[in-house]
């Protein structure tokens, strides 16, 4: 008995020793706290980001979690917005000492809690929000985005455009009237004027966020005839213009544009018609050409899918880059520390230029220059396919973040303004459904 | 702007302006005999198209046409089981007391309200057309409308006014209604129930924001929210047409529903703005409202 009591204790004692600073300097859970839409019409998007949080950490768990420790969530509303959201986010990294945060989805949020996170120097991911001015007017040193921003989305999608239908001659704008509806349409006209500057502009429309009836909008757009009709818009009022201009022939009057419409095709359904140019805010999309027999990337599909009842849409994706670029941050800082536990500096340190691999498309950079998020961007066409009861992506090209992301120390629309005509020749790789 | 689009534009806006005095005359005639500003109409407005849209999209399959009656149905739901409840339990103890306690336990009961539409019906978008689909469109210079949107809302809004004024004006119920609003002890002391009436009258109120919601449904996409959006919409109408004033309410939608029209036609950049215009330039000229009349103050 002695000699197993012996035997036993010099086990333990070399064990100890095998891994001894590794285990020392472990925390019992890396703490992420996330703020997302649990209320208000942006829910759409916060909802089904926040059950993609739980079921990949639940994941990470399973498997050992970071670096051996498990990873623990929190959340806050961003529904609650302006000194609220500040105030909560306050409490979830003073309170409760979260390791990094992911905030947030709507740009305003960003643009409230970036200099937060700054000042109390927490590793911040800023996983959906698309404003570029955010990291192209002040450089951050705790702040990352781990995707793009709407500069390139709205590039890829208006590449795409004059790629498929280079003659069109007038253009009009349905946008929703809030920053991100007038903010993607300035980089959208900016760029459009630089690279085809003899289209005219019949329409600029602005609905209100959250607009019951679009019928007047939609009137004035059947009498103007637009060759090709652009909306940023999303969720409920991207789904009740999309119907309303289907219903009155609108959609099959003029070329439609969503640009970041991925999110509404599901739901849509029949009344999707063929033809429409649908962006996909990054390099994301459940049957992506270059992933769609990737046994991994079928699994988490599959799974949200089974969890929620829906294929995943880009927030859940943005969601999932945020763990795989925390992740990726923490096994760079561990090797980098000697495969001993990084401090929390070593850990930011690390995330600055790390690339990730996503599992959905292609590897995404945090550019280090700027902490900006270098992310692919995926644009096709929308096309029944059997077996599916909403329409899918054909002829999809996959932009390269390189060539239509604002370069480090420029603002956007300043480099828009520099594009060429030419620039729409760029060679990008198309696929077939 | 010429003729052509000024007559799309008075299209558009009847459309619009329909919609809108269905859900504010509600508001409208709480007010009016309740003398109470219901923040939760708003709430009523959404659960109605909510319901409606739970209740269509069980019985399209067994035939659309089941859907209209469905849009009703839901209405009166929503109407007697919100609004009855609402009345009965929260409003009814605070009669007689500070005007504020009412608007603070309406807005108490539009946040619950807000919270179990999103337990019950989650947060996507929800949409069910079948109404619309059944009735044809009909194009006017080339430019297509729905049947449903410049007949048949435009009509239900139009029956609605006269049967609300023919309710209150030539009938018994309506009349007591009538007498409540005008004196309440003295339509108590010749035995009227004025609790009853209350009671019946905020679910009539209720069981409009709800119609209006559950007509909304097939045009629109139902989102979280949508209550909160509507509610300050329709108290701008009402406000600018005069608290309690039925017609007053039907023209001043109009108006509204014209002006937004038109100036999205002429300057979009306004939308948004116009109601709200409207109502600051006529409440600084007619703090009443435009069909409101002064009141005396009993002191």
């Amino acid at each position: 008995m002695q000699l197993l009591k012996t035997a036993l204790a010099a086990g333990v004692a070399t064990a100890m020793l095998a891994s001894p600073v590794l285990a020392q300097g472990k925390p019992a859970e890396i703490k992420i706290g996330i703020t997302t839409f649990l209320s208000g019409p942006a829910s759409v998007f916060g909802v089904p980001g926040k059950a993609a949080a739980e079921m990949i950490a639940e994941d990470i768990n399973k498997k050992g979690g970071i670096g051996g420790v498990p990873v623990k969530l929190s959340f806050v509303d961003e529904g609650a917005g302006g000194e609220a959201l500040v105030s909560n986010y306050r409490r979830m990294v003073q309170d409760e000492k979260v390791d990094a945060t992911f905030a947030s989805i709507s740009s305003g949020s960003c643009n409230q809690l970036v200099p937060v996170a700054e000042d109390l120097k927490v590793m911040n991911f800023m996983w959906d929000c698309g404003a570029a001015s955010i990291l192209e007017t002040k450089k951050y040193r705790y702040n990352f985005r781990t995707q793009a921003n709407g500069t390139p989305e709205m590039l890829a999608v208006l590449i795409y455009l004059l790629k498929m239908k280079p003659d069109f001659k007038t253009i009009a704008v349905v946008n929703q009237d809030y920053a991100w509806g007038r903010e993607s349409w300035e980089i959208f006209s900016t760029a459009l004027k630089a690279m085809k500057p003899d289209v005219q502009v019949v329409a600029e429309l602005f609905p209100k966020f959250g607009a019951p009836d679009y019928s007047t909008e939609v009137s004035r757009l059947l009498a103007l005839r637009p060759d090709v009709v652009l909306t940023t818009s999303w969720g409920g009022d991207l789904d009740t213009l999309v119907r309303q201009a289907g219903q009155r022939g609108l959609l099959q009057q003029s070329a439609f544009v969503l640009a970041i419409g991925e999110s509404s095709i599901q739901r849509l359904g029949k009344d999707l018609p063929e033809g429409l140019i649908v962006g996909a805010r990054g390099d994301h999309w459940f049957l992506h050409p270059e992933k769609k027999n990737d046994a991994a990337f079928k699994a988490f599909n599959e799974a949200f899918k089974a969890k929620t009842g829906s294929w995943p849409i880009y927030p859940v994706y943005h969601m999932a880059q945020a763990f795989s670029a925390l992740q990726a941050a923490y096994d760079k800082a561990i090797k980098a520390n000697g495969g001993n536990w990084p401090t929390h500096e070593q850990v930011v340190d690390a995330a600055a230029g790390t690339e990730f691999a996503t599992g959905f498309g292609r590897p995404v950079t945090l550019r280090p220059e700027d902490n900006q998020g270098l992310e692919a961007q995926l644009v096709g066409v929308t096309k029944a396919l059997p077996g599916y009861e909403f329409k899918v992506l054909d002829n999809m090209m996959v932009f390269d973040p390189k060539a239509i992301t604002t370069p480090p120390g420029m603002r956007s629309v300043e480099w828009l303004k520099t594009l060429k005509p030419e620039f729409v020749k760029m060679e990008v790789p198309t696929f077939k459904q | 702007m010429n003729s052509t689009l000024a007559i799309l534009a008075v299209l558009d806006g009847i459309s619009y302006a329909a919609l809108v005095f269905l859900v504010s005359v509600g508001l409208s005639l709480i007010f009016g005999v309740l003398r109470v500003v219901n923040v939760a109409h708003g709430s009523f407005y959404a659960f109605g198209a909510y319901l409606a849209a739970t209740f269509s999209l069980a019985v399209a399959p067994l035939s659309p046409w089941l859907t209209y009656p469905a849009l009703v149905a839901a209405s009166i739901v929503i109407g007697v089981v919100c609004g009855g409840l609402i009345e009965r339990f929260l409003l009814r103890p605070l009669y007689g007391r500070d005007d504020v306690l009412q608007l603070l336990i309406t807005f108490a009961a539009f946040m619950v309200m807000d919270n179990l539409q999103r337990l019950i019906w989650g947060v996507q978008p929800i949409f069910a057309n079948e109404p619309l689909k059944l009735l044809s469109n009909i194009s006017v210079f080339g430019v297509n409308y729905t049947s449903y949107q410049v007949l048949l809302l435009p009509c239900v809004a139009l029956l609605t006014l006269i049967g609300l004024r023919y309710f209150l004006r030539r009938t018994l119920a309506g009349a007591v209604i009538m007498a409540v609003t005008e004196d309440r002890e003295a339509a108590t002391a010749i035995g009227i129930d004025a609790k009853r009436v209350y009671f019946v009258t905020f679910i009539i109120g209720a069981s409009f924001a709800a119609l209006g919601g559950a007509l909304a449904l097939p045009t629109t996409s139902l989102v979280p929210g949508m209550g909160a959006d509507m509610i300050v919409l329709s108290f701008a109408v009402a406000a600018t047409a005069g608290l309690g004033q039925i017609e007053g309410t039907a023209v001043t939608a109009l108006m509204i529903g014209l002006a937004r029209a038109f100036i999205i036609y002429i300057q979009p950049e306004f939308e948004v703005l116009v109601p709200y215009l409207l109502m600051v330039m006529v409440l600084l000229v007619r703090p009443y409202g435009l069909f409101g009349a002064t009141q005396l103050r009993k002191i």
